[in-house]
């Protein structure tokens, strides 16, 4: 018995570093977040302390038995009194909990909904099975579109508008906010605000197909400087390096091959809207909406086979040679 | 007497739950077969590569093919010339009328290395399967005789019947005057 009861308190270390970490609603680093992990805080430690007490009452009342009485039937007015204060104690507490925390979840969630002013509006498009990212501004230098990946501001309100492109997503990030739905023929949103820097990672929350458990984001807070050095690099078109052999092959390769009839890459004649925009691919930490971390090795391996890393997706095998494969590897690892 | 009856409907009921098996990844080897087509020397008609019939006519019979063309119709662009299939800037799919015969072959050959009159090729923007996803879902629209796969749904609203609900001429009137004279009359 004791040894058992060694056992699962050695496993509770191992159960409670689960609630922290990148994606976790228990380890909340923004406002909204925040907000619910207060509310479901409360709500397990007061449903907690009730549920103790009743079983407690349970427990007194079964232990504590009344003696037998000659006339089950009669009436003792002094203990009916008192059963009755009890029962409306017990009733008063009920309807005052859930009403307070009705009321509580009420302005919880609706504080996740109401406009606040905003600094920054971010675009987010959920496709099968990734997400598009566009910062729009009227300065052609800092509109941006990247995916996978979105940089906000630490300790600013980031207007997210979401919008489905084919079927439904959920967008959610767990320690920054609730989860809100991309819908096609409609656009929702969502504010987040992160009060550390770090990165936090999301993921698709609505079933959206066979590859929707690779549909991961990664949302990076960085401070005011970190971000507009972030958006600055981001805005400017391509690297080019004509000075490298492999890279300009690979620079050709991409541009003649179907390639560049989906992808775009800003500062070259490639410019597909189909899939992820690759203008700055290499300072993305990882491809395929979270499926391999980003190193030439990976992108070489995603474009020699992506229907074997993830099958079903919308990137097509486009035939190689293996020098033309590393070529474009070395290009796309160029792209900072 | 009574239970065999209902173990046997039982049993005939579960054989027809047969699922539509999706062929996510082709071999190399096996695209490269499949883009050896074999077209008459005027480019019109001809044989699908002997892959094509050992596969099975995927690109004809399996819906998830008809709808992955279906997106591609989209996403490469053929809406600006033929719109949904009554045409254009191009030809109309919807009145059954084939500049170059309905076999999937032909159409495999339009898009492949584009035709007269603007259609430009794709070899150089689409892989080999996708070439033969987007001529399986063309050739429905336009198809003289319904199939028994349809592609997926329009999310948008609806501007002409199902593509499944052929023969697409009987339910259309022949649409624009002909843009080429050289199309003909209606067959």
């Amino acid at each position: 018995m004791i040894a058992r009861l060694r056992c699962i308190a050695m496993a509770m270390p191992l159960l409670l570093s689960g609630c922290s970490g990148w994606q976790s609603v228990l380890d909340a680093q923004g406002g909204p977040a925040q907000r619910l992990e207060q509310l479901i805080l409360w709500i397990v430690v007061v449903c907690a302390a009730v549920w103790l007490i009743v079983v407690a009452v349970l427990a007194g009342a079964l232990l504590r038995r009344r003696a037998p009485s000659g006339d089950p039937l009669a009436l003792d007015a002094r203990r009916e009194r008192r059963m009755m204060i009890a029962v409306v104690i017990g009733i008063g507490t009920t309807v005052v909990i859930i009403t307070a925390f009705t009321v509580a979840s009420f302005f919880a969630t609706r504080s996740l909904t109401v406009a606040l002013p905003t600094d920054l509006t971010i675009e987010v498009r959920g496709l099968q099975w990734w997400w598009d990212v566009e910062y729009r501004n009227e300065d052609p230098a800092l509109t941006v579109k990247t995916a996978n990946e979105i940089h906000i501001p630490v300790g600013r309100n980031v207007r997210i508008r979401l919008t489905g492109v084919d079927v439904i997503h959920s967008f959610w990030v767990p320690s920054l906010a609730g989860k809100q739905d991309l819908i096609p023929g409609r656009a929702n949103e969502l504010t987040i605000r992160a009060e550390r820097p770090g990165v936090y990672r999301g993921q698709c929350a609505e079933f959206c197909g066979v590859q929707h458990a690779r549909m991961a984001l990664l949302v990076i807070a960085q401070d005011d400087a970190d971000f507009d050095r972030w958006l600055r690099a981001q805005g400017a078109a391509a690297a080019e390096r004509p000075d490298d052999a492999e890279i300009a092959r690979g620079r050709q390769l991409f541009l003649s091959k179907p390639c560049a009839a989906c992808h775009a890459v800003r500062g070259t004649p490639a410019a597909g809207a189909t899939g992820p925009d690759l203008t700055h691919v290499a300072s993305r930490r990882f491809i395929g909406a979270g499926l391999l971390p980003n190193t030439r090795g990976s992108l070489a391996a995603w474009i020699a086979d992506p229907q074997t890393l993830k099958p079903g997706n919308n990137m097509p095998l486009v035939p190689l040679e293996p020098e033309e494969l590393r070529a474009v590897s070395a290009y796309l690892a160029s792209l900072q | 007497m009574r239970c065999a009856v209902y173990l046997l409907s039982l049993a005939a009921a579960v054989a027809g739950c047969q699922r539509e098996e999706r062929q996510l990844r082709l071999d190399p080897p096996l695209a490269a077969a499949l883009d050896e087509i074999a077209l008459m020397p005027n480019g019109i008609s001809g044989a699908p590569p002997q892959a094509y019939f050992a596969l099975g006519r995927p690109y004809e019979t399996n819906a998830y093919n008809l709808s992955q063309g279906k997106r591609l119709y989209t996403w490469f662009g053929c809406k600006d010339c033929h719109r949904d299939g009554e045409g254009g800037a191009g030809p109309a799919f919807l009145d059954g009328w084939w500049l170059y015969g309905p076999e999937m072959v032909s159409i495999f050959a339009s898009i492949r290395d584009g035709r007269p009159h603007d259609m430009p090729a794709f070899r150089d923007k689409m892989t080999t399967e996708q070439i033969w996803q987007l001529a399986g879902y063309i050739q429905t629209i336009g198809a003289y005789s319904a199939k028994t796969a349809a592609p997926a749904r329009d999310d948008a609203k609806q501007t002409r019947p199902a593509e499944n609900r052929a023969p697409a001429a009987i339910l259309f009137d022949p649409g624009p005057a002909p843009l080429h004279p050289d199309q003909g009359p209606h067959p």
